[in-house]
């Protein structure tokens, strides 16, 4: 069982690896990092500070491209070009099949995430080095501050959800750009579900609205409490062990929730 | 003879529209039995209900009643798929990836492990003829060599049953050469060959056993033999030295009568009719009897009977 997971999670990461998409990506991480560090050589003493914030919007960004653009095609696409005929008439039951996608799919993610923070914790470290005493010490925290892990470790979750995310939707809809529009859809109300929660004391409506759109923000992933503790440890603000312990929780038991769906919709499809 | 397929009055629907979706039976109560040993043909024109049929024998569909059961289990369960290979049709795989490469993973599903795994990958890329090619990506395959991949995906894990979706749709006639050979090569290694056609020619040469569908239900079953003998659909009759004169009071007997050169003619009686009656009267015209034999049923016959099409034959 452990075995099948593995061999379609492996070869998941192979896919993801020689997909073009990635590539893409990657190049427009790696602009945005040169970018950043332009502009922290424009910006005297904020430098650290934008590069850090730059670096982890970057990572963010690069990784949520990623599991739109692979993830959703991951199970989608096998449909469209019809290879899953041939794979679930193997002996791998589609909870498997499921799991190993997303397995796989998590890997390309880590993998990922763990060159671009290398590549950040590097460049860093190269402008710490450069530094002179003064400038260091106007800093609010050491360039290669290991609080930035926090972020990046919240930022993985955060992409993990929405993968699971991505791979629920993919498992029902019939095409990869209905699959794409949803995740699109549900992430980013998922970054506003902050304000969706407290929106009848921000926008002045009628009580039904209020708990309505309310509803809303508290059923949608709140994908904004991964990515707002970046400007806390930018800033090397500490963040509290507790508030990292529950977000990872949530995302654990949404992520639990949405792969359970995923498996359940996905076993009872038929494919004709 | 153990079965390796049975069904009973397996039924499906697929529903279609929007707003009020409506249910089309694509198959109707269909119960056969597939014995162990030999090719099994499933035939029937576009649309009868044969790729629904094998798709719910490896549950890549859900009947809507009925059940069916493969090699001793209900058809999708694990364990069944474990001994059984499946073709589908028109079959796609990983462009990024090389046939090897397909082959190793798909071996890895099935549970073999290391050097076995690269082993029964070779194997199976050396018997389709693609071992040169094999590290090639799948992309750059022709659609020829893709079908080989698809027969060697589904013959991996030596099956006990292989079912085949189609296998010889879109090739060319080498192609569709090599195909045969291969479920024949299948057989007789003492596998069950199960696949789905449209073109009677392979059916006829290949198969033991036929299913005719159409419309969802199953119209006619049984060995090639039973089907075709006992099924002498006239005589034919060719004769020399007919004059002018006995050609013509021929035609009001015959069902056909074909001039083949002067004075020889070719005769079709129909299955009812006594061809001793008429040699006796073509001695006596003065016309020298060359050959009579009977005109045999063929699988095409039995189609188009059984698709209720017995004039268009």
């Amino acid at each position: 069982m452990i075995r099948r997971i593995r061999l379609v999670a492996w070869h998941v990461f192979k896919e993801s690896v020689r997909d073009r998409v990635l590539y893409a990506i990657g190049a427009f991480a790696l602009l945005l990092v040169g970018a950043s560090i332009a502009i922290g050589q424009l910006s005297a003493g904020e430098d650290v500070k934008i590069i850090k914030d730059l670096g982890l919007s970057t990572i963010e960004l690069a990784g949520v491209l990623m599991t739109i653009f692979i993830g959703v095609g991951l199970v989608a696409r096998e449909i469209d070009r019809r290879s899953i005929f041939g794979l679930l008439s193997k002996p791998l039951p589609r909870w498997e099949f499921v799991l190993g996608k997303y397995a796989g799919l998590i890997l390309t993610i880590v993998v990922n995430v763990a060159a671009m923070t290398a590549a950040l914790y590097l460049m860093l470290a190269y402008l710490d080095w450069q530094a002179l005493p003064v400038e260091r010490r106007a800093w609010d925290a050491p360039a290669a501050d290991p609080r930035l892990l926090v972020s990046v470790l919240l930022i993985t979750a955060e992409l993990a959800l929405l993968t699971a995310l991505s791979l629920f939707f993919s498992t029902f809809s019939s095409s990869a750009l209905l699959s794409i529009v949803f995740t699109v859809g549900i992430f980013v109300t998922g970054l506003f579900s902050a304000e969706l929660r407290g929106f009848g004391d921000i926008v002045e409506v009628s009580p039904t609205v209020a708990k309505f759109v309310g509803g809303i923000g508290w059923l949608v992933p709140a994908f904004s409490a991964f990515s707002d503790v970046k400007a806390q440890v930018v800033h090397g603000r500490a963040v509290p062990a507790a508030f990292v312990f529950y977000t990872l929780a949530y995302a654990a038991i949404y992520i639990a929730a949405l792969l359970a769906g995923a498996v359940t919709i996905f076993s009872r499809r038929e494919f004709k | 003879m153990s079965t390796v397929v049975r069904t009973n009055l397996l039924t499906k629907d697929f529903y279609a529209g929007f707003w009020r979706p409506r249910p089309h039976r694509a198959l109707d109560g269909l119960s056969f039995v597939i014995p162990s040993g030999g090719v099994y043909g499933l035939l029937g024109p576009n649309g009868a209900g044969k790729s629904t049929t094998l798709k719910l024998l490896i549950d890549l569909l859900r009947p809507t009643s009925g059940s069916a059961e493969v090699l001793g289990r209900p058809a999708g369960a694990v364990e069944a798929r474990q001994r059984l290979g499946f073709l589908p049709e028109h079959p796609t795989f990983y462009d990024y990836l090389s046939a090897e490469e397909l082959l190793i993973y798909v071996a890895g599903l099935f549970g073999y492990r290391g050097a076995e795994q690269r082993q029964r990958a070779e194997k199976v890329l050396d018997r389709v003829g693609l071992a040169a090619d094999r590290r090639r990506p799948i992309r750059q395959y022709s659609k020829g060599m893709v079908q080989r991949v698809g027969l060697a995906q589904a013959i991996v894990n030596d099956p006990e049953l292989v079912i085949l979706d189609e296998p010889m749709s879109g090739l060319d006639p080498l192609g569709r050469r090599e195909v045969r050979e291969m479920i024949l090569e299948l057989r007789d290694e003492g596998r069950t060959v199960l696949f789905s056609s449209h073109i009677l020619s392979d059916a006829e040469v290949l198969c033991s056993r036929v299913g005719i569908l159409d419309k969802g239900k199953l119209v006619a079953e049984g060995t090639i033999d039973a089907l075709t003998t006992g099924g002498t659909r006239g005589w034919e009759i060719v004769a020399t030295d007919v004059s002018a004169a006995l050609a013509e009071r021929l035609k009001g007997r015959v069902a056909r009568l074909t001039s083949i050169a002067a004075g020889r003619y070719a005769m079709e009686l129909a299955a009812d009719g006594r061809p001793e009656q008429l040699i006796a009267d073509l001695a006596l015209g003065g016309a020298t009897l060359v050959s009579v034999s009977p005109i045999r049923t063929t699988l095409e016959d039995v189609f188009m009977r059984a698709l209720g099409k017995e004039g268009a034959a």
